[in-house]
């Protein structure tokens, strides 16, 4: 258990010491909440489909979880090749061990990055239905989180450096973000568009969020969006495990 | 205390170890001296779990490191040829998380920490992020911390590359006093010779993955009829230059650097 915790103070603390990064992670979710929330606004309210920032924010919620939950996963490549894996690789701990204490690490950071761009959504004006629905969107915060540091810990098992990082930032990292639902309504989109998307874990996540903190509105339903995630993220965290655990250094 | 036996490793069709045999006993220094790329960093690597040897076998402190992982684990502490504390804790972080990863009780890592942390002169420095250490001062916090599990055996991968001589010369009176002091079984790689001779009793000389020779330095000598080691090292393994193979770590490298300076 003390690998476990060890592993997840450690991104803890790197997390909260990095100020800089936590500041430039911002930019992004503010970016979309302005331009595209402000921008879009107008248009998305004079269709009839109500306030576009109620719309967008879960989405953008969604999006920075994403990113910083695959980043710490793919901060894997790094530890790899210059520091601290081999430290962890060579002490007798279970490697299952040190992937639950990496990802819960991965996960709890990118949450937190989450609720930052929470306040920041509150702060541009967004409203949730019903306070007590943070619960419910918590969980959905946290599938996310878990799901994507998995996938992120998975991809940086299989890569050998950071020659195929582009790669995995315009081939996965964009599309699930786009292809989400998160930026625009599925309901309304052309079917190749809704079949991509119901393809994309991110889908399911943000409909959840969006479900929860909008009072209904669901796209695929609770239960669905629910039951997608968990099963998703179980999947994700057993390939990431297995993955890892054949990483040779 | 470290018992090889016929060991082979095998990357496709690189022959990177072939068929050694070598003995270390308890309270040894013991140096593995080769050219780049002779092999050293695959051996030390299958001695501390985390290769598996293609054939031959391997005892550490009497366990297999195949079979007995965790408890071969315990028994040594490791200084890798690349650096590999965490740059973003403190000095005294990175030892505590190294106590708490080998179980080390609570009380035994408070004072082993200080312990050991005032012997390598870094116990002012504790609460300093290691980023802004020197490559010396980080040497010393990585030896400092595998020996916070009070190993029996010391790995030391290449130790002092890219060290100045002062910090050598300092790093190997630590070493030589844990050797003494505490009995520590010392096993080490360098391919520089005025090292090996200085600190270790017996020399295991690499080359192409074989074993060349082995014997105390004034054995090596007399066996090559050389005067110095280094005459006696050129003897045996030639006077070729060797390429070594780590243009894709150095790569990385850069890549990385980049990397951190557009994070940061």
């Amino acid at each position: 258990m003390n690998a476990v915790y060890v592993l997840w103070i450690r991104q803890l603390k790197r997390y909260v010491r990095s100020r800089a990064r936590i500041v430039g992670a911002l930019g992004q979710p503010l970016l979309y909440l302005l331009a595209f929330g402000l921008g879009f606004g107008p248009t998305f309210a004079k269709a009839g489909e109500g306030s576009y920032i109620q719309f967008l924010v879960p989405g953008v919620i969604g999006m920075s979880i994403l990113f910083t939950a695959l980043f710490s996963g793919i901060d894997l490549i790094w530890d790899r090749q210059f520091g601290f894996l081999k430290e962890t690789l060579v002490a007798p701990v279970p490697r299952l061990m040190i992937m639950i204490g990496r990802t819960l690490g991965g996960a709890t950071v990118a949450v937190m990055q989450g609720l930052i761009v929470v306040v920041l959504c509150l702060l541009v004006g967004f409203r949730p239905a019903d306070w007590g629905a943070w619960p419910l969107a918590l969980v959905y915060m946290g599938l996310i989180a878990v799901m994507f540091t998995a996938l992120g810990t998975a991809v940086a098992s299989v890569l050998e450096d950071f020659q195929g990082f582009q790669l995995v930032m315009s081939f996965l990292v964009m599309p699930v973000f786009f292809m989400s639902g998160a930026l625009f309504p599925l309901g309304n989109a052309i079917r190749p568009i809704r079949v991509i998307a119901s393809l994309n874990p991110l889908s399911y996540g943000v409909d959840g969020l969006r479900g929860a903190l909008t009072g209904g509105g669901y796209h695929f339903g609770a239960t669905l969006d629910l039951v997608v995630m968990c099963t998703l993220t179980a999947c994700l965290l057993a390939l990431g495990t297995y993955l890892f655990s054949r990483v040779q250094l | 205390m470290i018992q090889a036996t016929n060991l082979s490793k095998r990357f496709g069709e690189l022959e990177a170890v072939r068929d050694i045999t070598f003995q270390v006993k308890e309270g040894e220094i013991f140096a593995f001296l080769g050219p780049n790329g002779a092999g050293k960093t695959t051996t030390i690597k299958m001695l501390t779990t985390l290769l598996k040897p293609t054939s031959g076998s391997v005892r550490i402190d009497g366990l297999d490191p195949v079979t007995d992982q965790h408890r071969a684990r315990k028994r040594f502490g490791i200084v890798f040829q690349d650096p590999s504390l965490d740059d973003e804790l403190t000095a005294y972080e990175n030892m505590e998380f190294h106590g708490l990863l080998y179980n080390v009780p609570r009380r035994a890592r408070q004072a082993g920490i200080e312990r050991l942390l005032r012997l390598f002169e870094l116990w002012d420095r504790r609460h300093d992020v290691v980023k802004h250490f020197s490559g010396g001062m980080r040497r010393r916090l990585e030896i400092a911390r595998g020996l916070l599990h009070t190993p029996r055996i010391l790995f030391l991968d290449e130790p002092t590359l890219g060290l100045d001589p002062q910090t050598r010369n300092q790093l190997w009176s630590h070493v030589r006093r844990l050797n003494e002091d505490q009995r520590v079984t010392v096993f080490l790689t360098t391919h520089y010779m005025e090292e090996a001779e200085r600190v270790a009793e017996r020399i295991a000389i690499i080359d192409h993955g074989r074993i060349v020779a082995q014997g105390s330095p004034q054995e090596l000598k007399e066996q090559t009829k050389a005067e110095t080691l280094e005459q006696a090292f050129l003897a045996l393994t030639g006077t070729t230059i060797r390429d070594e193979d780590a243009s894709s770590v150095d790569q990385m490298r850069n890549i990385a650097r980049m990397w951190t300076r557009r994070r940061r």
